[in-house]
């Protein structure tokens, strides 16, 4: 049992995040904030040459081969950068839709409870988005239709949709510490006092458990460590952001910081695969089912 | 990042199962908890066989992975808990491995892993619990002895151990965390009292030990004098480390157990309860996936656990505190009764949240050590 990373996974994260810091930094960030509703498709097609989408397709359909382990690093930095997009649905279409492993094609997906994530920009829908409606979605970067009816959900779009939630987890945890070690307040910096050192921990600790159970899912692919991943991670990003937003005080609740974007995303991706009670329900049946 | 084991693990798990199969059946029954004689020489006579099964130094003589597998197995097969061998096994034990001289591994090691002395821990006191660092125990120097006056409490297994790991002060001039120094004390020497304490509980779970002009060797010394801190924090380091590996297993035991229990008295029926154990089955599966985490992250360094383990308590802690909270709303109003299963140890798991490091205490070494945080106030 080796537990951690190998050095090509590392360098895989490496990659994924240098690429993303480039092309999807801060600045770009806010542009396409202050463009909602559009998809960057330069950006989308060098996601596909990257091998984004085509990770899992084997080599000889064209992909490069890996698994779900470097799927959900990929993710990870995805949710980590904010960037916009059905990534999961394009992903999981990889293969077969045509265009969407080489990032010429973007798929929309109508999920779980029914909402349909950047329906307008998709050049192929999945599953049955007739009659559906447009929402004023929460979510700047993030268009939601609302569908007569949402479709069965793949444990691989949880186990991403968790993957990502882990990188905005690590992303505002991040964040709040280096505000707290910075920003000045009584002559000292905020994070020397116990009240936000202990905001910070506990945001850490959130997401270190739930990066344990997040990679747990996609060594075994099993289905309550998916389950769990799912939970663990919706509760790491929905209460991390609402913790950093504290720590950042007024400066948090401003629209020029990005705490609010990570905040209203991570609600999108809470939905976009069904609902925690669902989740729940299936984490208590298996405590029935015999044990392993 | 892999989950299999090694073909030599699987055969040690393979023999370790064969073999408890084998010998728990033909243990003695499980004596009264306030028996302190008794379940010293229960926990010692588990030791012992142990020991001459081959398992004996698997606390610090074996991988960071075939320990985890060790407590896993010997928890899913209802072994006996390390009990009064805690500290001898998992403190003083791996620390004068890892810091004593030559001579001192060859005069302790051996007893303790073969079920034959109990250690006890001599650390906090009454004014020095979260802030170990401010203890006031004093030893001076006098010829080859140390003479030591002062109090230690919350020490665990005192009225039956044979020996004490003890923290003193040698230079109460020199900054707080330097002037400490490590000790080995035999419990036997004159000027030692040992008063038990009754715990929240109802159980005499520990004592506090009044230390009179006590007389300990130079000679029982555990690393440099004024050097006890660097040491203690190996010591410490152990206990944060795997130790509640076996815990983890056995929690999981009880969710299925709850499970049954209110599948059978009608509770399951409630979504809220039934959604609860749900969750607390993702969150103890979680902490699973932590534990292996942070055993292969401790292979990986060279077997010396890191501020991982902190995390690990942190969550822990308030997970166990959850689970036998809902265990009470399971059982409704029987949860009054202490005779029902879980309730003592409802009492007992209040104590996790303060035990080796409260919840604050870790929450600063986070704060400080892993997010690099100032230092707080």
């Amino acid at each position: 049992m080796r537990f951690q990373l190998t050095e090509d996974q590392r360098a895989l994260r490496e990659g994924v995040r240098e690429l993303l810091t480039r092309r999807f930094g801060p600045q770009a960030l806010r542009v396409a904030v202050e463009e909602p509703g559009r998809l960057d498709r330069a950006l989308w097609r060098e996601l596909g040459a990257a091998g984004f989408f085509a990770l899992r397709l084997p080599e000889e359909r064209g992909g490069v081969g890996l698994g779900l382990p470097e799927a959900v690093l990929a993710f990870e930095e995805a949710g980590r950068a904010l960037l916009p997009g059905p990534l999961v649905a394009t992903h999981l279409a990889a293969g077969g839709v045509p265009g969407a492993a080489d990032g010429e094609a973007v798929v929309a997906d109508v999920g779980g409870s029914g909402l349909v994530e950047w329906l307008a920009e998709a050049d192929v829908v999945r599953g049955e988005a007739a009659g559906a409606v447009p929402l004023r979605s929460v979510d700047p970067l993030t268009p939601l239709h609302r569908a007569p009816e949402g479709a069965g959900v793949d444990p691989a779009a949880v186990l991403l949709t968790a993957a990502e939630q882990l990188g905005s987890a690590t992303r505002v945890c991040e964040l709040a510490a280096q505000h707290a070690r910075t920003r000045e307040q009584f002559g000292r910096p905020i994070g020397a006092f116990q009240a936000v050192q202990h905001l910070c921990a506990e945001m850490l600790v959130r997401t270190e458990t739930a990066r344990a159970a997040v990679y747990a899912a996609a060594v075994t692919a099993d289905p309550a460590d998916v389950d769990t991943a799912r939970l663990l991670a919706d509760e790491a990003a929905a209460r991390g952001a609402r913790d950093c937003l504290q720590v950042h005080g007024g400066m948090g609740f401003t629209w020029e910081f990005e705490v609010h974007l990570h905040l209203k995303r991570t609600w999108v991706r809470t939905h976009r695969t069904g609902s925690a009670t669902d989740s729940e329900e299936r984490m208590a049946a298996e405590l029935l089912a015999e044990p392993a | 990042m892999d989950l299999t084991y090694t073909p030599e693990e699987e055969e040690f798990r393979a023999r370790l199962r064969e073999w408890l199969a084998k010998v728990l059946p033909t243990l003695p029954p499980k004596p009264s908890p306030d028996d302190w004689p008794a379940r010293r020489a229960y926990d010692l006579g588990w030791q012992r066989m142990l020991h001459d099964a081959g398992y004996g130094d698997v606390h610090w003589g074996a991988s960071p992975t075939v320990r985890l597998i060790f407590l896993e197995e010997t928890e899913k097969a209802g072994a006996p808990y390390v009990g009064a061998g805690f500290v001898g096994l998992l403190h003083a034990g791996p620390t004068i491995a890892a810091e004593g001289t030559a001579g001192q591994r060859e005069r302790w090691l051996p007893p303790i892993l073969r079920g034959e002395e109990v250690w006890c821990q001599g650390f906090s006191e009454p004014d020095a619990g979260s802030d170990l660092a401010a203890l006031r125990t004093r030893a001076r120097r006098d010829g080859d002895d140390y003479v030591v006056s002062g109090s230690k409490i919350w020490t665990s297994h005192a009225e039956v151990a044979d020996w004490c790991e003890l923290l003193v002060r040698t230079d109460p001039d020199a900054p707080k965390h330097r002037g400490i120094t490590w000790l080995a004390m035999p419990m036997d020497a004159p000027g030692i009292t040992v008063r038990p304490l009754k715990t929240l509980a109802g159980s005499a779970e520990f004592a506090e030990v009044f230390l009179d002009e006590v007389r300990v060797p130079v000679a029982n010394r555990v690393g440099e004098e004024n050097d006890g801190w660097r040491v203690t924090m190996v010591t410490l380091s152990f206990e944060r480390g795997t130790a509640f590996v076996g815990e983890v297993v056995a929690c999981r035991r009880v969710l299925r157990e709850l499970a049954a229990e209110a599948r059978g008295n009608g509770r399951w029926d409630d979504p809220v309860l039934r959604r609860r154990l749900g969750r607390l089955n993702a969150e103890f599966r979680a902490l699973w996936r932590l534990t292996q985490w942070n055993v292969s992250e401790a292979e990986a360094v060279g077997g010396v656990p890191g501020v991982g383990g902190s995390v690990f308590k942190l969550r822990y802690s308030h997970a166990r505190q959850e689970l036998y909270d809902t265990a009470a709303d399971v059982l409704g109003p029987a949860s009054l009764d202490l005779d029902r299963p879980w309730m003592l140890d409802r009492l007992s798991s209040l104590s996790y949240t303060i035990a080796a490091g409260t919840s604050q205490i870790q929450r600063n070494i986070v704060a400080e050590r892993i997010l690099g945080l100032p230092k707080g106030r």
